[in-house]
């Protein structure tokens, strides 16, 4: 078994477009959560509908006119916006990291997440179909498959072992780097870039949202006691992982190990999520950190990213499982939630809020829950708010967790690296 | 240079992110590095921008942009403007 450390980091978000302004903003609890354009082409009426008036959406994204996001003519006509955030994030990732340089290329392994795939372009190509019989163009198919972008940063990179997308709603990307991570440290994979890719915010998925009644007309504030929904977001986020002896060997920058991954279905209701089914994701994620040679891990916990969506329901309920889980530590590890910064990009945000794990773990200081006026009480967590809190001693340990509609619960473990 | 020629010159170097300057009636699609898939999105583009269906056999035969132009200016002239829907 190996022991698996993050490498290399990338990012395009609604808080940033690089590792270094996402960090800026997360630590300054600068949102990326803005009102958006309420005149969406195609639609009938000016009004459009929403309850809610703000999403966190990606800016200054260009691959055309930004040579750091270039994208040929080709990859841009055949993919969707949501793949073009996965390629750049992935690019980023492996220039820092110089993975491809180091490992095998025909073994290492691409895993990522996206849950909605080309959302945008479906509508697109679609807008007219049912009303004009409009044709629909060729390229719609391409730019609609969930695993475009998994498919482009392989070409682009030259990559040819096990690459694959992972839909599991808004755990997707956890379950990627998870499952990539169960590679890495297997020896099957001898390394490999892993997160999340998701661009869904079109007229038609905000409304979906909208008639589903979990989305906040006010602002995203997780754990407060008023919190009244969650906030659509979009991005990508990537990592580069591998065993910790050759990142050692060649001198690589290491931001975090990888330490434990647990998985579990809730079993119970398509959007009623089950305190026991997080809480054993939780603990089977701890159980794994074995591996590592850690013990007794839960009291070695000094951070969690929750799911922390800010619907009612969700926190609550997650509070319940952190509880289930670490018993008489729960009240006392620091929690928090970065949704409030970058919105919900549902298939992206695990690989998002993994990105701010190993971040924090790095700087060994932790994020606020940004937009919390009071937490709620009920709760009985220790919720990170007003500025960013340092890691205490001793406690090295990070979950950050994704708990999907449908009951798929995925968290990830991390531990902070002192070389 | 004919208002059909100039609007699949103008179509192609969009479609490739070229200055027009740089496609040519005489253009091959390899000298371009127009692939099987630009391909097919021309012919999209072309058949939506002139109201025309390119057979299939026809489009496997295209290997110029001149082609192309060839190809529209024959099958306008089979299809009259007003015809059809």
């Amino acid at each position: 078994m190996n022991r698996v450390v993050v490498t290399g980091l990338g990012c395009v978000t609604p808080t940033g477009n690089t590792v270094a302004a996402f960090r800026e903003s997360m630590y300054a609890g600068r949102t990326g959560i803005a009102p958006f354009d309420p005149s969406f082409l195609g639609a009938l009426s000016p009004d459009p509908g929403l309850r809610f008036k703000t999403t966190g959406k990606v800016k200054n994204f260009d691959p055309i006119h930004n040579p750091a996001q270039h994208l040929t003519s080709g990859v841009i006509v055949s993919s969707d916006t949501s793949a073009q955030f996965g390629i750049v994030a992935a690019r980023q990732a492996a220039a820092e990291s110089a993975l491809v340089h180091h490992h095998d290329p025909s073994a290492i392994a691409i895993i990522t997440g996206c849950a909605c795939g080309g959302r945008a372009a479906d509508e697109d190509a679609n807008r007219h179909l049912y009303t004009r019989n409009a044709r629909v163009p060729p390229t719609a198919i391409l730019r609609t498959m969930a695993s475009s972008g998994t498919s482009n940063i392989a070409i682009e990179l030259g990559v040819t072992g096990t690459v694959l997308n992972i839909s599991t709603a808004c755990a997707s990307g956890t379950h990627a780097i998870g499952l990539a991570f169960q590679m890495v440290r297997s020896g099957i994979a001898p390394a490999a870039i892993a997160g999340g890719y998701e661009a869904a915010l079109t007229f038609g998925f905000l409304r979906a949202w909208d008639s589903m009644r979990v989305v906040s007309p006010t602002s995203c504030r997780p754990f407060s006691v008023d919190r009244d929904g969650m906030t659509l977001g979009e991005g990508a986020a990537m990592l580069t992982i591998e065993p910790l002896d050759a990142a050692l060997a060649r001198g690589a920058r290491i931001y975090a190990e990888i330490v434990g991954f647990g998985m579990s279905a809730d079993a119970h209701h398509i959007t009623q999520p089950r305190a026991e089914g997080a809480a054993l994701a939780m603990r089977r994620a701890l159980e794994d950190t074995a591996h590592a040679g850690i013990v007794e891990p839960a009291g070695r916990v000094g951070y969690i990213n929750a799911h922390g969506t800010g619907t009612p329901t969700n926190d609550a309920v997650e509070a319940t499982a952190i509880h289930q889980a670490f018993g008489e530590f729960a009240p006392h590890i620091p929690v928090g939630a970065t949704k409030s910064l970058t919105g919900h990009s549902i298939g992206a945000a695990g690989a998002i809020e993994a990105l701010a794990t190993v971040l924090a773990l790095d700087a060994g200081s932790l994020p606020y829950t940004a937009g919390v006026i009071e937490v709620d009480p009920t709760l009985n967590l220790d919720i990170i708010t007003g500025e960013p809190r340092p890691l205490a001693p001793g406690k090295d340990i990070a979950l950050s967790n994704s708990l999907a509609f449908g009951g798929l619960n995925a968290v990830l473990a991390f531990r902070r690296f002192d070389g | 240079m004919d208002d059909i020629q100039s609007r699949i010159i103008e179509l192609v170097a969009n479609s490739k992110n070229l200055p027009v300057s740089d496609v040519h009636m005489d253009s091959t699609f390899e000298e371009l590095q127009i692939d099987s898939l630009d391909k097919i999105n021309l012919s999209f583009a072309v058949e939506e921008m002139f109201s025309i269906e390119i057979p299939d056999d026809s489009l496997n035969s295209l290997k110029t942009v001149g082609d192309i132009v060839r190809g529209v200016e024959t099958l306008r002239a089979a299809t009259p403007p007003n015809a059809g829907t």
